[in-house]
């Protein structure tokens, strides 16, 4: 069982916040912290790098301690196993693909490992070009192949996705997926895409402001228990429209507009701009290949 | 013609304090862009000291530091058998301490604007600071480094209080170019003089032309 109880006070941009969590990770599982910008996502990747120190707490990864502060043990960053997706990609733009996976070997490692990671993300066109020739996508594909060099024992994936177009984002959580189950990993993504969410997670952490909110299956946070509906979406308002007694509202769902026809009472409490839920209850969706 | 030696002794010393000063210059730099040091404005602030200071008033506060007889240069003389002043060791460390500021400020700089994260990537990798520095940070800031290099390489070959201060005017010993070319006015032999600022003039003007072309992007195929 891998044990993380963090607490520390950080200067949030409205104002200090307190962050204090403590969670459960089942070694092998998927987990991703979910919630608003400011939350403490990425401060909480950073203190189980060791990248960001930590007030009060622990780290206990399965038998090894990495961080206790009543005994005054905090590992370094270089000490803890650890694959570090960032955000912005960060490789050095100074060696070429290889180059980078080949940096990131231990000491007396195995190459085996570079060529492997090489095929399995498929980066075999790409290895002898600097980062600055890479497109975004790519970039992100050397960075998670580099963070897997070392066979962490945990992969942390901070919002690796979020600067992508949808298509490449699809893709490369194939790819996150793959190389999670192939490599037995334990990861920990940072994620603000509900539909990215239910597809990558077993579990969900919720947070707000520095506290899990929720914590659970994905379908089980995102579904609210007051509707059983058998179809739901989530989306945003754009426009609200009278025509004759019914009102039209456009919604948009991921990509797509969707025009839903609703009466007074309904639209009361709904403006523009507010995200809703678009269910069905008793609707037999029809299903065709594209 | 005129007598070569000034000019080899110019590009002798340049070469030696250029190399002290990377060796310096470069932990030093490294130390004021991530240091939360209190004492880190202190430090700056000498190191670029020779920036504002007449090089007369280094120069002199040298002299009388190392003169045989001060406590300082006493002791330097008399256990370590150094001693500084009219000498060429001395006009090392004088343009060590002259051309500080000309190395610090472009590796500080480099330093400062490269992207901490990737300092951090090569951490969580498992790598040291030391290695992380010599494979990630310093190949990073090659135009900060190639900046500081020739800045101080081209300021060292232009200095003449500090030099004349410490040094004095001893040929093959601390008689650089440009004393040799105060010495030549000075016995109304304008045509050595000419000579020599026309040769410091011309290499002056390629080695800042050098660094001009490199960092606005005209060589940076050969840099790449």
């Amino acid at each position: 069982m891998i044990h993380i109880a963090l607490n520390k006070k950080l200067m949030a941009a409205n104002g200090p916040m307190i962050l204090d969590i403590d969670i459960d990770i089942v070694p092998g599982s998927f987990t991703t912290l979910y919630g608003p910008s400011g939350a403490g996502k990425t401060s909480i990747l950073r203190m189980i790098s060791g990248l960001l120190s930590v007030d009060e707490g622990h780290i206990i990864m399965c038998n090894n301690v990495w961080l206790n502060t009543k005994k005054g043990i905090c590992l370094k960053p270089q000490q803890r196993k650890i694959g570090f997706v960032f955000q912005d990609y960060t490789l050095f733009p100074n060696m070429t693909v290889k180059e980078n996976l080949i940096y990131a070997l231990e000491k007396g490692q195995d190459t085996q490992i570079v060529k492997e990671l090489i095929d399995t993300i498929e980066l075999a066109e790409l290895q002898d070009r600097r980062p600055d020739k890479l497109s975004g996508g790519q970039k992100q594909r050397v960075a998670l192949a580099r963070a897997l060099v070392r066979k962490p024992e945990i992969l942390l994936l901070d919002e690796p996705l979020s600067a992508l177009d949808q298509s490449m984002r699809i893709k490369l959580q194939d790819y996150i997926l793959s190389v999670h189950k192939k490599y037995k990993l334990t990861t920990i993504l940072i994620s603000h895409e509900i539909s990215e969410v239910i597809k990558m997670s077993d579990n969900v952490i919720q947070l707000d402001k520095g506290r899990i909110h929720k914590q659970g299956k994905p379908l089980d946070i995102f579904t609210t228990k007051q509707v059983s509906g058998k179809f739901q979406f989530s989306g945003e308002v754009i426009d609200i429209k009278q025509e004759e007694v019914i009102y039209v509202v456009t919604v948009l769902i991921g990509t797509n507009f969707v025009k839903i026809i609703a009466e007074e009472n309904e639209i009361k409490t709904i403006n523009i701009g507010d995200t809703i839920i678009v269910a069905s209850k008793a609707f037999n969706p029809l299903l065709q290949k594209i | 013609m005129i007598d070569w030696q000034p000019l080899l002794l110019t590009f002798k010393l340049a070469l030696v304090t250029t190399l002290w000063l990377l060796i310096i210059a470069v932990p030093l730099s490294y130390w004021l862009a991530y240091t939360k040091s209190r004492l880190k404005p202190i430090l700056e602030t000498l190191v670029s000291m020779p920036l504002v200071l007449p090089p007369t008033v280094l120069g002199f506060y040298l002299l009388v530091a190392f003169s045989p007889a001060s406590a300082l240069g006493g002791w330097l003389h008399d256990t370590l058998g150094i001693q500084l002043i009219f000498s060429f060791k001395g006009l090392v460390f004088a343009s060590v301490l002259y051309s500080l500021p000309f190395m610090v400020h472009p590796i500080q700089a480099g330093f400062t604007n490269l992207n901490p994260t990737l300092i951090e990537a090569s951490y969580v990798l498992g790598k040291s600071k030391i290695k992380t520095l010599f494979k990630v940070v310093l190949p990073n800031i090659k135009p900060s480094l190639l900046t500081g290099i020739i800045l101080a390489f081209a300021h060292t070959i232009g200095e003449f209080g500090v030099v004349l201060m410490i040094g004095g005017n001893m040929p093959g010993k601390t008689k650089v170019a440009s004393i040799a070319i105060y010495d030549e006015v000075e016995a109304l032999n304008y045509n050595a003089a000419n000579w020599y600022s026309i040769i410091l003039f011309a290499i002056t003007f390629g080695i800042l032309l050098v660094v001009y072309l490199v960092n606005g992007g005209y060589l940076k195929r050969f840099w790449k």
